[in-house]
C-alpha cells in the first residue's frame, strides 16, 4: 500500500551565526563554527537539509573549581590547574568550541579581577585554536566587570559572551558591539521572555547573525521537560517565522546535571542509582541528548565521554 | 477518514437531552470531532449511527494492553506531537531482552535483579514494565525453557518473538490463560501463520515491515485476518533513520487519521551494541513516540535516568506536578530549631525534603504556594517573592510554633533577604545554598551557632 510521505512547509528559517574569527577575519583562530540555518525540525532531512551539524562546546574554568563533581576532576586530571592547558585537553577529547566559565572568586576567596579575567582568556587563546566563548560568574556585576574587559582585550576574535540577561544585557551588548563579539542571550524557560530579549538586544543595534539564544534548561529529572518544551515551541515559532525566535539555541546540560544530587553525590545514595561514575556520565548524556533533540545548535559539556557519545548521536542524527 | 463536528451532529439524535454532560447534541459533536470525549458518554445514539462514528471515534494511534496475571503495560491513545500541545498520555513500557542464547543461569540472574528493580522519584516508585523473551536458536523446546524460566523470576507482562509461528507458539504455551503477550514477528514471509497465531491469542503482535508501503499493507491483511492490536517496527537502528520513520508514522496517525500506521510503535536500541549508544537511541525512543522501548543491557545507573526521563516526557505540561503548600514537619523538629523555605513544585520540594531528611538533622519546611513553580522559574515569574514568602510564613502560623524565628531562603533568591527583613521584622532571614544537595552541610555549618 503506497504511504503518502507527509511533509511540513516551513516559511522560516533558523539564523545562520559564525563563531571564531580567522586571521583573515580579524581573529586568530584556526578554524570558526557556524551553526544555524535550519528550515524544518532537528534531523528531519527529507523535508530540508540540515545545513550546519550542532556543535559540542566544553566548559573549562579559569581555575581548579570549588564545587565539581569529583568525578570530572578525575577525568580531567591536572589540567584543571591551568586553563590553556584544560582546553588543549578539550580540543583532544573532541570539543568543537572551548567555553571559558569565569569564576566569581580566585582560590584565596577575593574576586576576580578584569586583569585575571583576561589573562585566562589570552591563555586559553594561545593554547588552543578552537572558537570560544566566555562566560561570566552570573552576576550581573561581576559579569558587567569582568567581561567588558576582556571583549577590549580580544577585539575582532567572535568571542560569544555571555551571560547576558535581562539585567546587564545593555552593558554586555555594547561591548560586544564595539569589539565585534557575539553575545548569550539568556532567559528563564519562558518562550516570551527569551522573543523580549532577544527584541531588546536587537533594538540596541545587534545584528542577528551575532546572537546565540539560550532558552535555560533543566537536567533530567530537576525540570528537564520545562527546557525541552520551551525549545520546541521556540523552533516551532522560528519555523513559522517568527523573526525573534529564529535564533540558533546554546543549552548547558553539563551544568545543569553536574550539579543534581545524581551526579555529585557517590555514598549514602540508594543502590538502586546504580554505579556513581557510570550514572553521572548518563545524567549529563540523556540530558544532552534530550536537548539536541530538540533542538539545540549548541551543547555545553562537561565530561569526555559525553562529548564522545554526543559525538556519536550527532555523526547518526546527521545521516540523510 | 475522521468526520467532522457538523457531520457527526447529523448522526446525532439532535434531541439537547444534555445526558451526555453537554448543553447541546452539536457542543457534543464538536468534541467528539476533537477527540476529547468518548461516542459512549451520549446513550441515545442508534446502532447505525454508532457503527459509521466508531471509525472516526476511535483513536488515532490504537491503544494497546498487554497483560501477564497480574499487570498490565498499556500504550498508544496518543493525540498529540509535541508534548505542550496537550500532554503524552500513555508512557512506553520499558521492557528488558533476553535471549533463550543465555546460558540459563545468566539468563535468571538477569531476569531475577531487573524484575526486583525499584527506585523512587518524587515519591513515585518505578521500575521496568516486562521482559521481551527472545528466540534467537529458533529451537521450541529452547524456547518454551527460556519463557518458563522467565516466569521463574517474573510476573512482568511479556513480549515473545521468534522467527516462527511453531516456535513462537512453543512459547506461548508456557503462559498462563489470562496472559495476553505481546507477540512477534510478523513480516512479509510469516504474516499468516504470525496473524492466525495472534488471533487465537487474543495477543497483540509485532509487525515489521522495510518500508511505510509494506508496513502498511501488512497490518491490513493482518486486520482482515481478525487481528486489532498490533505494533509497528519499522525495521530502522540508526538514530536518523528511527526519528524519521517515527515522526512520519506519528504525523500520519494524528493528521490524516491513517488507520494502517494508527498503531504504536516498538523499538530496538540494542541493536547498536554500544550500551552507551543504546542509552541514547532508548532515550530519543522514548522522546519520540516509542511505546515500547526493549533493551538489552540492564544496569541500574542506565535504567534510572531513563525511567525519570520517561517520567518527565509524560507529565502534562498543564498541570505542573506539586505538593500542598504549608508548614512541614521534618525529623521531628522542636521550637527552636531552623525554618526553611521552597517553593511547591513537586521536584524542588522533594530535593529538599529528601536532603533534610537524609542529613538527619531537625527542621520545619515553610513551602510557599509558588504555584507549582521551581525556586527561580517562580522567582522569575513573581510567585516566590518576598511578600508571598512572608504572607506563607503568616498564614501557616509558623510564629505560634517556633520559639527562634530564623528564617532560611534558598540562595538563588538572595536578592530577597533585604525586602524580606522589610515584610518579616522580627525575623533573622539567612539565605542558604542554591542546590538542595548542599542543605545538609549549610545545615551543620552555617546554622549550627
Ligand atoms: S446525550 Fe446524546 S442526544 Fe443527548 S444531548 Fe448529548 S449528544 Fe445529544
Amino acid at each position: 500500500m503506497p504511504v503518502e510521505i507527509l511533509k511540513e512547509t516551513w516559511t522560516g528559517a533558523v539564523q545562520i551565526v559564525t563563531l571564531g574569527a580567522t586571521p583573515a577575519e580579524g581573529g586568530t583562530r584556526g578554524r570558526t563554527v557556524t551553526v544555524g540555518g535550519e528550515r524544518t525540525l532537528p534531523f528531519l532531512h527529507f523535508e530540508a537539509p540540515m545545513p550546519h551539524r550542532p556543535a559540542l562546546a566544553v566548559e573549562i574554568k579559569d581555575r581548579r573549581p570549588d564545587d565539581w563533581s569529583p568525578v570530572l576532576l578525575r577525568a580531567w586530571g591536572d589540567v584543571v590547574d591551568d586553563p590553556g592547558a584544560w582546553a588543549q585537553a578539550a580540543a583532544a577529547a573532541g570539543a568543537d568550541l572551548i567555553l571559558l566559565a569565569l569564576s566569581l572568586t580566585d582560590a584565596d576567596g577575593r574576586p576576580t579581577t578584569p586583569a585575571a579575567a583576561v589573562a585566562a582568556v589570552r591563555k586559553v587563546l594561545s593554547a588552543c585554536s578552537l572558537p570560544l566563548a566566555v562566560f561570566g560568574p552570573g552576576q550581573a556585576d561581576a559579569d558587567n566587570e569582568l567581561l567588558v574587559a576582556v571583549a577590549e582585550a580580544t577585539k575582532g576574535e567572535r568571542l560569544l559572551l555571555g551571560i547576558c540577561e535581562d539585567k546587564n544585557y545593555r552593558t554586555i551588548v555594547a561591548t560586544a558591539l564595539a569589539n565585534g563579539h557575539l553575545v548569550n542571550a539568556r532567559t528563564p524557560m519562558d518562550v516570551n521572555l527569551a522573543k523580549q530579549l532577544n527584541i531588546l538586544i536587537t533594538d540596541m543595534g545587534m545584528p542577528l547573525d551575532r546572537i546565540i539564544m539560550d532558552p535555560t534548561t533543566g537536567a533530567v529529572g530537576y525540570g528537564f521537560e520545562y527546557g525541552y518544551s520551551v525549545m520546541e515551541r521556540l523552533r516551532l515559532a522560528a519555523l513559522q517565522g517568527d523573526r525573534m525566535t529564529q535564533l540558533p539555541m546554546l543549552v548547558t546540560p553539563g551544568f545543569e546535571a553536574w550539579k543534581t544530587k545524581e551526579a555529585k553525590v557517590g555514598n549514602g545514595v540508594p543502590a538502586a542509582w546504580g554505579d556513581w561514575e557510570a550514572r553521572a556520565i548518563n545524567w549529563e548524556t540523556l540530558t544532552a541528548l534530550g536537548l539536541l533533540e530538540a533542538g539545540a545548535d549548541i551543547l555545553v559539556l562537561r565530561h569526555p565521554e559525553s562529548v564522545r557519545r554526543l559525538r556519536l548521536a550527532i555523526e547518526g542524527l546527521m545521516k540523510g | 477518514m475522521a468526520l467532522t463536528g457538523i457531520q457527526i451532529y447529523k448522526l446525532l439524535p439532535q434531541t439537547n437531552c444534555k445526558d451526555c454532560g453537554f448543553p447541546t447534541c452539536l457542543a457534543f459533536a464538536m468534541k467528539l470531532a476533537a477527540k476529547q470525549v468518548e461516542l459512549s458518554a451520549c446513550p441515545h445514539v442508534s446502532e447505525s449511527a454508532k457503527a459509521q462514528l466508531a471509525e472516526s471515534a476511535a483513536p488515532p494511534v490504537r491503544l494497546v494492553t498487554v497483560r501477564s496475571d497480574g499487570a498490565e503495560v498499556k500504550v498508544g491513545n496518543e493525540v498529540v506531537l509535541f508534548r505542550h500541545e496537550k500532554t503524552f498520555y500513555n508512557r512506553p513500557g520499558l521492557i528488558v531482552r533476553v535471549g533463550d542464547d543465555l546460558a540459563p543461569s545468566a539468563l535468571e540472574a538477569k531476569v531475577a535483579a531487573a524484575d526486583a528493580y525499584r527506585v523512587t522519584y518524587v515519591g513515585i516508585d518505578l521500575g521496568i514494565d516486562g521482559f521481551a523473551v527472545e528466540s534467537v536458536k529458533g529451537d521450541p523446546a529452547a524456547f518454551a525453557a527460556a519463557v518458563q524460566a522467565v516466569r521463574r523470576h517474573s510476573r512482568k507482562p511479556l513480549v515473545l518473538t521468534a522467527p516462527s509461528a511453531s516456535v513462537l507458539g512453543a512459547g506461548l504455551e508456557m503462559l498462563g490463560a489470562g496472559e495476553t503477550p505481546l507477540l512477534g514477528v510478523a513480516t512479509a514471509d510469516n504474516w499468516r501463520d504470525m496473524a492466525g497465531l495472534a488471533q487465537k491469542a487474543k495477543s497483540p503482535l509485532i509487525v515489521r515491515g522495510n518500508t511505510l508501503d509494506e508496513l502498511a499493507t501488512l497490518t491490513g491483511q493482518i486486520k482482515d485476518m481478525g487481528v486489532e492490536d498490533m505494533v509497528l517496527d519499522p525495521a530502522v537502528r540508526d538514530f536518523a533513520g528511527h526519528l524519521t520513520l517515527s515522526t512520519l508514522i506519528r504525523r500520519l496517525a494524528l493528521k490524516k487519521n491513517f488507520r494502517p500506521l494508527g498503531y504504536p510503535l516498538i523499538a530496538f536500541p540494542a541493536a547498536a551494541g554500544d550500551p552507551a549508544v543504546e542509552l541514547m537511541l532508548a532515550a530519543q525512543a522514548i522522546l519520540k513516540y516509542a511505546g515500547f522501548v526493549v533493551i538489552d543491557h540492564f544496569a541500574p545507573e542506565a535504567v534510572y535516568p531513563l525511567l525519570v526521563l520517561r517520567q518527565n516526557i509524560y507529565t502534562d505540561p498543564q498541570k505542573p506536578i506539586q505538593v500542598q503548600p504549608g508548614l512541614y514537619e521534618i525529623n521531628n523538629p522542636k521550637p527552636e530549631d531552623p525554618v526553611l523555605v521552597t517553593t511547591n513544585f513537586s521536584i524542588t520540594y522533594f530535593s529538599v525534603a529528601n536532603e533534610v531528611e537524609g542529613s538527619g538533622l531537625p527542621a520545619w519546611l515553610v513551602v510557599a504556594d509558588a504555584e507549582g513553580m521551581s525556586v527561580l522559574t517562580a522567582w522569575a515569574a513573581g510567585k516566590f517573592d518576598a511578600e508571598r514568602i512572608a504572607k506563607d510564613v503568616k498564614r501557616f502560623g509558623v510564629a505560634d510554633r517556633v520559639s527562634r524565628r530564623r528564617l532560611v531562603i534558598p540562595g538563588h533568591v538572595a536578592v530577597l533577604s533585604g525586602e524580606l527583613e522589610g515584610e518579616l521584622p522580627d525575623w533573622e532571614i539567612r539565605v542558604g545554598p542554591r542546590e538542595a544537595v548542599d542543605l545538609p552541610r549549610y545545615m551543620r555549618e552555617a546554622l549550627m551557632n
